[in-house]
């Protein structure tokens, strides 16, 4: 097998626990560290931040060669975190980027984390691995000074090498410092680099590129062994249905193909996957199916039906006060469905075991999750489990449950083969965890330009930041079911979950529609409505500086013609990030298609860390937020999910690229922020307030499909 | 049915002895263990396992291993074996991928294209290129990196 990892050849001679491990790499110099709690991060904004454990510790090790490696629980989803650690490590120890190596989401190898979402990587774990690299550095300078008879404060790092300051040749390496010696020491409160920074704030190249280029990258279904076999397993037709009886006779006859059953699980296995995917479906099943349940139309009712009670999550003023002054409200109700993952990389595992231990390569964001996952149901000690998440094909939020890696384990075990469970595009689209359908009320009101009163219900989309930002003297914001679980049974009819930026991307679309509503009823520019009605100091920023890049002039309507021009804007805040967008589509009112031409989208995520891949999540959340608001939509009806692959649910592609301008604000005074979800808060938003600009028609619906713009013309 | 299919891949003879029918998709990753090219939708919808088929980019996981006998067929693995393509160290410069897993389709996809239209307009990469999805939303820098492919190519790099 080519190109064999650490991990494989850790895992390869036997079993190695994370202790034999350090034993083994005991030449390394270690540095424990623990970052902030959790808890610290502003835990009334961040309520899912609050339930997961705040322990981040992490460690760096610098090996005989001089070569460091980072250790993170983080996975690389593609979102940069391989190359952002990396630049922590070079600023702070001085050694350069290419001499620095990341072993990211390895269980036995890496410290604990709960998982690569809510935009945290940056806040919190880039933070630490700084510290980190300080205290490295700090002590690795302690022990120059006494191997070099030199004061500390006489001595610089540079590229790995410490030098007596005007004695260059009295000079030591960090190799030479921690070979063969194992050092443990610590240095409180060592300051992170200050001032010029010589790698941070850059945009080196990234360090997963020469892998990805070249096909080396290896993703969880990548992982092959002799002998490997790979599962395709029985599933239901719809959510809820029962299975009565199956026969497998026709499958077990296939060549090649073995069919386990255990417990409720029936899975074929062959070592050539399709011939195993051949092979299950020659299985003869009958299904009980589900009774009556909700489809893609009747959904919303549904959800209004069956949600929890209200809660209130904000509240200030008094509301009648508000509609008195405002003289009556405005009230409309948003809506969105149901949007998939739809990662190009589906749901993978590959299981084996060496010696009553398990190791589980699995395409996930939260590898440590799934070590408790596969644990529980083999019924396994943790130290006799290993995840290995190093690359994942996107996440996106789709990928911190991972059944298929308990599937795989289980059936390896069985076996005593190395298993590997890839689930097919069907599989992946039944199996997703949706962002929710939401049902998003808001009553509003402006009085001399002011908003007076807002009070909005959200149902379905969760709570995170779903009160406004706005001034507004009389407010309330209730809110019921949410992405985060604790719905009531049947309230939805599959699983849902986190999807980029949850909640927000739900609640900005709302709020940012219907303040576009109250700018047009006042007659206000909507940017000289936002900014009459905003005290944030960083909304008005991106909010000035988008508008600066996008050249934004007072509403002219162009509506007249077979093409309709427009423009739109919105903003919002995830994770602390401040997000402005503004974008100009074409809406083609025969057709009812839009075609988005321009996106400026200006960001405050703080301090920027990493600028190219600050971009590149932008420029992504771009394209991504253009399909949930242009054309995504999960089709189901009575449990059974009627969206199977890219040819009934279209992602966004190559023809649909507008011009993309993308503002980084480098706000000094603020933490670097995470960057991974807020990007795409605002793209719902904003296109539907181009296209009211474009037609006068307002689409209170994502996505705004051909039909509904048509529908919604129709209205005008 | 069951036949021994000889092609030449990444330019070495090779033979298969197998159902021909089965698709290249999971013969080159099953049968051969050639993993950089990879399994997205199963009905060419994506372009995820995009291979060369002579100076074809195809969808491997729609085309049946018997259509390929005689042919030489190409992945990912065998581009730029002594040194990366022009199209992969475009790829590398402008970063045109995230979490790479659609990546080794859209270079082969783009090596075709260039085999055929060495000078491309950016409208024609696009057309071109339309029906390989990428959910990371790399498309920028995608076309940004071919078309610098296909100025290097001009300029006998």
């Amino acid at each position: 097998m080519a190109n064999v990892t650490v991990e494989e050849v850790a895992i390869a001679s036997g079993g190695m626990n994370r202790r034999d491990f350090l034993a083994a790499a005991g030449a390394g110099l270690f540095v424990f560290f623990q970052a902030e709690p959790v808890e610290a991060q502003e835990p009334s904004r961040l309520p899912a931040r609050q339930n997961g454990p705040s322990d981040f510790n992490a460690y760096l090790k610098i090996g005989p060669d001089g070569r460091v490696t980072c250790l993170a629980g983080k996975v690389e989803l593609g979102q940069g975190a391989m190359t952002e650690l990396a630049m922590a490590l070079a600023e702070e120890l001085d050694v350069p980027l290419d001499r620095i190596d990341v072993v990211l989401g390895d269980t036995d190898l890496c410290p604990y984390d709960m998982g690569t979402f809510g935009s945290m990587c940056t806040p919190l774990l880039w933070p630490a691995v700084r510290r980190a690299g300080a205290e490295a550095r700090a002590v690795l300078l302690a022990m120059a000074a006494e191997r070099l008879h030199v004061p500390a404060d006489r001595l610089q790092t540079n590229a790995g090498t410490i030098r007596e300051t005007g004695n260059p040749s009295n000079a030591v390496t960090y190799a030479q410092l921690v070979e063969g010696k194992r050092i443990e020491r610590h240095l409180p409160n060592v300051p992170v680099k200050a001032g010029a920074l010589q790698v941070i704030g850059t945009s080196p190249r990234r360090k997963d590129a020469m892998d990805k280029v070249t096909g080396k990258a290896r993703y969880a279904g990548d992982i092959v062994f002799p002998g490997l076999l790979h599962a395709a397993i029985l599933r239901p037709p719809a959510h809820g249905a029962k299975l009565k009886s199956a026969d497998t006779s026709a499958a077990e006859t296939t060549g090649g193909a073995r069919v386990v059953k255990d417990g409720e699980m029936i899975a074929v296995l062959h070592d050539q996957y399709d011939q195993a995917i051949a092979a299950r479906d020659r299985i003869k099943s009958d299904w009980e199916m589900p009774g009556p349940g909700p489809d893609d139309q009747n959904i919303f009712e549904h959800i209004r039906k069956t949600a929890p009670q209200l809660r209130v999550v904000g509240q200030s003023g008094d509301l009648a006060e508000g509609e008195r002054l405002a003289g009556g409200a405005i009230d409309l109700t948003y809506l969105n469905s149901y949007v998939a993952h739809a990662p190009i990389e589906t749901h993978t595992a590959t299981a084996r075991f060496d010696d009553g231990k398990v190791t589980v390569w699995a395409s996930s964001q939260a590898p440590f999750q799934v070590k408790s996952a596969v644990a529980s149901a083999l019924g396994l000690a943790p130290d006799r489990v290993r995840i290995i998440s190093r690359y994942v094909g996107g996440g996106f939020g789709g990928k911190s449950a991972a059944a298929q890696a308990v599937e795989a384990a289980r059936l390896a075990k069985l076996t005593g083969k190395p298993v590997q469970v890839l689930y097919s595009r069907e599989e992946e689209f039944f199996f997703d965890s949706f962002r929710p359908a939401a049902v998003i009320r808001i009553r509003a009101g402006v009085a001399g330009g002011k908003i007076v009163l807002w009070d909005s219900e959200v149902i379905g989309a969760g709570e995170r930041e779903a009160a406004p930002f706005y001034d507004i003297p009389h407010q309330r914001t209730t809110s019921a079911g949410g992405w985060q679980g604790g719905n009531p049974p049947g309230m939805h009819p599959f699983s849902v979950g986190p999807w980029r930026a949850p909640s927000v991307n739900s609640t900005t679309f709302a709020r940012e529609s219907h303040i576009d509503v109250l700018a047009a009823k006042a007659g206000i520019d909507p940017l000289e409505f936002r900014l009459n009605n905003l005290t944030h100091a960083r909304i008005r920023r991106v909010l000035q500086s988008a508008a600066e890049q996008f050249g934004w002039r007072p509403a002219r309507r162009q509506r007249s013609g077979a093409t309709g021009r427009g423009f739109g804007m919105a903003c919002g805040i995830y994770a602390n990030s401040c997000n402005a967008t503004m974008a100009e589509v074409a809406v083609a009112r025969g057709k009812g298609t839009v075609q988005v031409k321009r996106v400026v989208m200006a960001l405050d995520v703080g301090q920027v860390a990493y600028p190219d891949g600050m971009r590149q999540q932008a420029e992504g959340s771009v394209m991504m937020g253009m399909g949930a608001a242009l054309s995504e939509e999960v089709r189901f009806r009575n449990g059974e999910v009627l969206t199977r692959n890219f040819d009934s649910y279209s992602l966004p592609r190559f023809s649909w690229l507008p011009r993309i301008q993308i503002v980084l604000v480098d706000n000094r005074e603020s933490p670097a922020l995470g960057g991974g979800e807020p990007p795409i808060i605002a793209m719902g938003a904003a296109l539907a307030n181009a296209v009211f600009d474009a037609t006068g028609a307002r689409l209170l619906q994502l996505p705004m499909t051909p039909e509904r713009v048509k529908a919604a013309l129709a209205r005008v | 049915m069951e036949r021994t299919v000889s092609f030449t891949l990444n330019g070495d003879h090779v033979e298969v002895t197998t159902d021909d029918e089965r698709s290249l998709l999971w013969v080159l990753r099953c049968d051969l263990d050639l993993t950089g090219v990879h399994y997205g939708c199963g009905e060419g919808l994506c372009g995820a396992c995009t291979v060369l088929v002579g100076n074809e980019a195809v969808r491997s996981c729609v085309t049946p291993l018997k259509s390929v006998a005689d042919k030489h067929v190409l992945t990912i693995e065998g581009l730029g074996r002594d040194g990366l393509h022009p199209v992969q160290q475009a790829f590398l410069n402008h970063h045109a991928f995230q979490c790479g897993y659609c990546t080794s389709g859209m270079i082969l996809n783009a090596c075709a294209l260039l085999g055929k239209n060495p000078h491309p307009t950016r409208e024609q990469i696009a057309h071109h290129m339309e029906d390989n999805l990428c959910r990371c939303g790399a498309h920028p820098r995608i076309l940004d990196a071919v078309q610098e492919a296909a100025s290097a190519a001009k300029a006998g790099v």
